[in-house]
């Protein structure tokens, strides 16, 4: 299958390594991944922040550069939130862009939706030899509704024994430009979710959002806490041959 | 502590004391995670849930799409069945009403069921000054109003305080306002339930005017509808000969048949209880059973802004269940005075800017007080999208403020991100930098960033180079 | 004061709602009543009981033929001395007992809270939440004579259970002044925790007569 990845702004500048690992991935899995060139970003921040007009500039560019494709792969959970969930009111009822932004919202899709929906596949022949546990981030548990598909796609990892995380539904307190504007409450909550993660004794913390992950792996490395942060692209795209860690 | 929340900074400030609050954090901790199992558990047991929440949301979208048809219907009915119906445009008309109507009693002592509105209009503080004593009779607004303290939650004003703390206010307050806390009171919750029983019991059974609100106002058949716990409702709403109501023009529900989804959805969300202890409905004045003389003052106070906005409309929908509170992660470390309103939590975050503006530093604060999380929503009986409207909001302070550091900011980041040269060129730039920025002491705004987290290595190559390498070969 | 008042909101309500089109009524608002009417399969009683005993009210089963001995009993261990009863109460309901019963004869507040207790009939039960609805009608007298005394015992008879909300709702009439009772008073107020017995009565007792 044809898949055009939305690697995402954040994911692009910060974290290449997520979207180095989807590639490998896919294409392990017999798949053909293209990038469009023109892409940047979802306009997630601006439209959060309540920017609407920067975001729909934004958003103009997206559905322009995405229009042709019909599977769409974003791996960060609230990415593929901001264009499934608001594209379709992102434009003035009935524009061009109102349009073009509800065709294009449902194709877009989160790594594990693409994985277990539409491939069909929920062992992707990994193998990842270490004990992680999964913070489900609030776009993907409530706005996605990605239910048990990244869990049902970890426990399918050879070698990998998966933990439960006490709290795991509740908000890091990351929220995007919330983790400055209150960054006391961000901190108290990423501490209390860091807390959970490390009674776990888990070696990883798994997420589909490096922003999430940014944001908790932050507050673990400020605390020393020796757990690593991993997108779940790169515990599926370890194999024997090629391990991760 | 002052009673009103005239002054307060905004919100960051004041949630950035309280999660420092050691105590507090504890309490608003214990109780929000307490009533959380327990709502999940009663909700669990109907299959029908999602059913309900979706009648309930659509009954109070048909009264608020036709709030004009229902007002004038309730109107007729409380009238016919006895009642008096009065229309306040603002806290100012209302407050003068209810003065004017407690003045022509001659009484000077009034007993009071919890209510948002008269909190939201501060009826106490202006029944004072005419010289007029209002008691409130719920515990939790007892612990308020002894402690001079401000409400921190819609159902639980009190939820701040802890079993010690509440203790320590009866000991100390209740000799002024009447009869005093008994001696060697422990801090067991059914002692402290006790002494309130003891103090109030008096001022309940000589009471001749009572001031309530209302859950629900049945346009149908002008009845009125109280749900409580404790019996401070129903001896308020029984035995005073007089009886005022002061109701939100959005409490109304169409039809009697309508109550049957709201009786399910408010008590599990609420306190989660299959169902409350005691729900009163009435509908004018009965002979021989009640107040014989009622009021129904019918409140605006910035309601109509709210419905002209259509997309902030759906807060009205708000049966103040406190269940968006209670799963708040915000809420829960910022607690409710940080909101700065009767309305805390994510509902007081859409409804506070919509019911006063955004005029005030605090106010335009509110819409930001969430991580957008969607806890709130998914728990709403009535299904308000909170996050929607936060962002909505969000818009608007964004409008109302002109040129900010922030909009020049924001600006800059969406011409960079607008065109993909222009993107690559700035990954590029933070590439060659990586090596000079600092891990953990970020200058000026960064601050808030590394003041708690540590910043991610910034990659030597972004994700589109690495990719235009591959596509060149180099790289497989 | 409040002089146009009435006015000025209605014309701002009608103001805030021009999105509204102009030729819609309020039914074209479409209300989708999805949700179950009955959410029991089983047993109603039994249901009742269950609910009723975990609200922490006091509750017995007994044949029609055994609510006066059953109330005789209840008021017996409670030590009551003195009750309050609805004028029509019916009197075989208390016939077994000693206790003097005080008919309801629009006594003073300050009567009410002189006796032990009140024994009244209902409108109606609702299993599924364990509640009892008194409509001051037949055998349950004015709103304050079951709120003021301590303790409340009610007579309920099998044929006044309905399963849940939406069945009550439908046989009661609004018209009446309605207290629905579901075990004896209570506060959440500390710590969100609950605690019975606060301004209402402390303990409900049920009888229900089969």
């Amino acid at each position: 299958m044809r898949i055009a990845l939305f690697i995402t702004c954040v994911n692009d500048t910060l974290f290449p390594g997520t979207g180095k690992a989807v590639v490998r991935l896919l294409e392990r899995l017999g798949h053909e991944v293209v990038f469009p060139a023109a892409q940047t970003c979802c306009g997630q921040m601006h439209y959060n922040t309540g920017y609407r007009r920067d975001a729909q500039r934004l958003a103009v560019r997206f559905v322009e550069t995405f229009a042709d494709y019909d599977v769409i792969l974003a791996p960060s959970g609230s990415c593929a939130a901001m264009v499934r969930d608001n594209y379709p009111r992102i434009g003035a009822p009935g524009s061009r862009l109102d349009t073009a932004a509800t065709a294009v919202a449902p194709r877009v899709l989160d790594l594990s939706e693409l994985l277990v929906d539409v491939l069909g596949v929920t062992d992707v022949g990994a193998y990842f030899p270490h004990r992680v546990t999964y913070h489900p981030t609030c776009h993907g548990l409530r706005m996605l509704g990605l239910g048990d598909r990244p869990t049902r796609l970890l426990r399918a990892v050879r070698g990998l024994e998966l933990v439960e995380l006490e709290g795991a539904e509740e908000c890091c307190g990351f929220g995007g430009t919330f983790a400055m504007k209150n960054e006391a409450v961000s901190a108290a909550m990423g501490s209390d979710k860091a807390r959970h993660v490390t009674a776990t004794g888990a070696e990883v913390l798994c997420a589909v959002d490096n922003s999430c992950l940014m944001h908790v792996g932050g507050t673990l490395d400020r605390q020393r806490a020796g757990v690593r942060v991993m997108h779940l692209a790169e515990i599926l795209a370890s194999t024997e041959k090629e391990p991760a860690l | 502590m002052s009673g009103t929340f005239v002054g307060m900074p905004a919100f960051p400030e004041a949630a950035s004391a309280a999660t420092q609050n050691a105590q507090l954090r504890h309490n608003l901790r214990k109780a929000t995670h307490t009533i959380r199992g327990k709502r999940a558990a009663v909700v669990s047991e109907l299959d029908d849930w999602a059913e309900l929440r979706a009648a309930g949301k659509a009954i109070k979208d048909r009264t608020l799409r036709h709030l004009d048809v229902y007002l004038e219907q309730l109107e007729e009915a409380v009238t016919a069945a006895g009642g008096h119906v009065h229309w306040a445009a603002d806290a100012a008309e209302a407050n003068a009403i209810v003065t004017r109507l407690v003045r022509a009693t001659g009484e000077t002592e009034v007993v009071k069921v919890k209510s948002m509105a008269t909190q939201e209009i501060e009826l106490n503080e202006a029944l004072a000054e005419a010289g007029i004593t209002a008691y409130e009779t719920d515990l939790a607004e007892l612990i308020v109003q002894l402690g001079e303290d401000r409400p921190s939650h819609i159902l639980v004003p009190a939820i701040h305080r802890n079993r010690a703390e509440i203790r320590e206010i009866f000991n100390r307050t209740m000799a002024e306002w009447g009869v005093p806390a008994p001696a060697n009171l422990s801090d067991e919750p059914r002692a402290l339930a006790e002494a309130a029983r003891v103090h109030l019991r008096d001022k309940f059974l000589n009471a001749k005017v009572a001031v309530s609100g209302a859950n629900f106002a049945v346009a149908e058949t002008g009845t009125l509808v109280v749900l409580e716990s404790e019996g401070n409702g129903r001896m308020c709403l029984t035995l005073p000969e007089t009886l005022i109501s002061v109701v939100g023009i959005e409490k109304l529900v169409p039809t009697w048949q309508d109550l049957e989804v709201f009786m399910q959805l408010l008590p599990r969300s609420s306190t989660g209880e299959r169902m409350n202890p005691y729900t009163s409905t009435w509908t004018g004045s009965t002979p021989g059973d009640g107040p014989g003389d009622f009021h129904l003052v019918l409140l605006d106070n910035g309601r109509t802004d709210v419905l002209a906005d259509e997309v902030g409309r759906q807060s009205l929908r708000c049966i103040r269940c406190s269940a968006c509170l209670n799963i708040c992660p915000v809420y829960e470390r910022a607690g409710g005075h940080a909101y700065g309103s009767v309305y805390p939590g994510p509902i007081g975050a859409i409804l506070t800017p919509q019911l006063r503006g955004t005029s005030s530093e605090l106010d335009a604060s509110l819409p930001y007080a969430s991580s957008l999380c969607g806890a709130c929503y998914e728990v709403c009986p009535v299904a308000i999208d909170i996050p929607e409207v936060l962002v909505h909001l969000r818009g608007k302070v964004v409008e109302g403020k002109g040129t900010t550091v922030e909009r020049v900011a924001m600006g800059a980041a969406g011409w960079v991100l607008g065109d993909e040269k222009r993107l690559g060129l700035a990954q590029r730039a933070a590439g060659k930098a990586r090596g000079l920025v600092p891990k953990r002491h970020l200058p000026g705004p960064g601050a808030a960033w590394t003041d708690t987290r540590d910043i991610p290595d910034i990659p030597e190559e972004s994700f589109r180079d690495w990719w235009a390498g591959r596509g060149r070969g180099q790289q497989r | 004061m409040s002089d146009g008042a009435r006015e000025r909101i209605l014309a701002k309500v009608r103001a805030a709602l021009a999105d509204v089109p102009r030729g819609e009524e309020p039914e074209d608002v479409v209300v989708t009543r999805g949700y179950v009417r009955a959410h029991t399969g089983g047993e109603l009683i039994g249901l009742l009981v269950d609910r009723l005993t975990d609200y922490r009210a006091v509750v017995h089963r007994v044949p029609a033929a055994e609510v006066a001995e059953a109330v005789a009993q209840a008021l017996k261990r409670r030590g009551v001395r003195r009750i309050v009863v609805p004028p029509d109460l019916p009197t075989r309901w208390t016939a077994a007992s000693s206790v003097v019963a005080v008919a309801d004869e629009a006594l003073a507040v300050a009567e009410l809270d002189g006796v032990d207790g009140v024994v009244t009939g209902c409108a109606l039960a609702v299993a599924e939440t364990g509640t009892i609805v008194l409509d001051a009608g037949v055998a349950q007298g004015r709103r304050a004579i079951s709120l003021v005394p301590d303790y409340h015992l009610c007579v309920v008879r099998a044929d006044q259970v309905v399963g849940d909300v939406p069945d009550a709702v439908a046989l009661l009439d609004p018209g009446r002044p309605l207290t629905w009772i579901s075990g004896p008073s209570a506060t959440s107020d500390i710590e969100l925790d609950r605690v019975e017995g606060v301004h209402g009565p402390r303990t409900l007792e049920v009888v229900i007569a089969e």
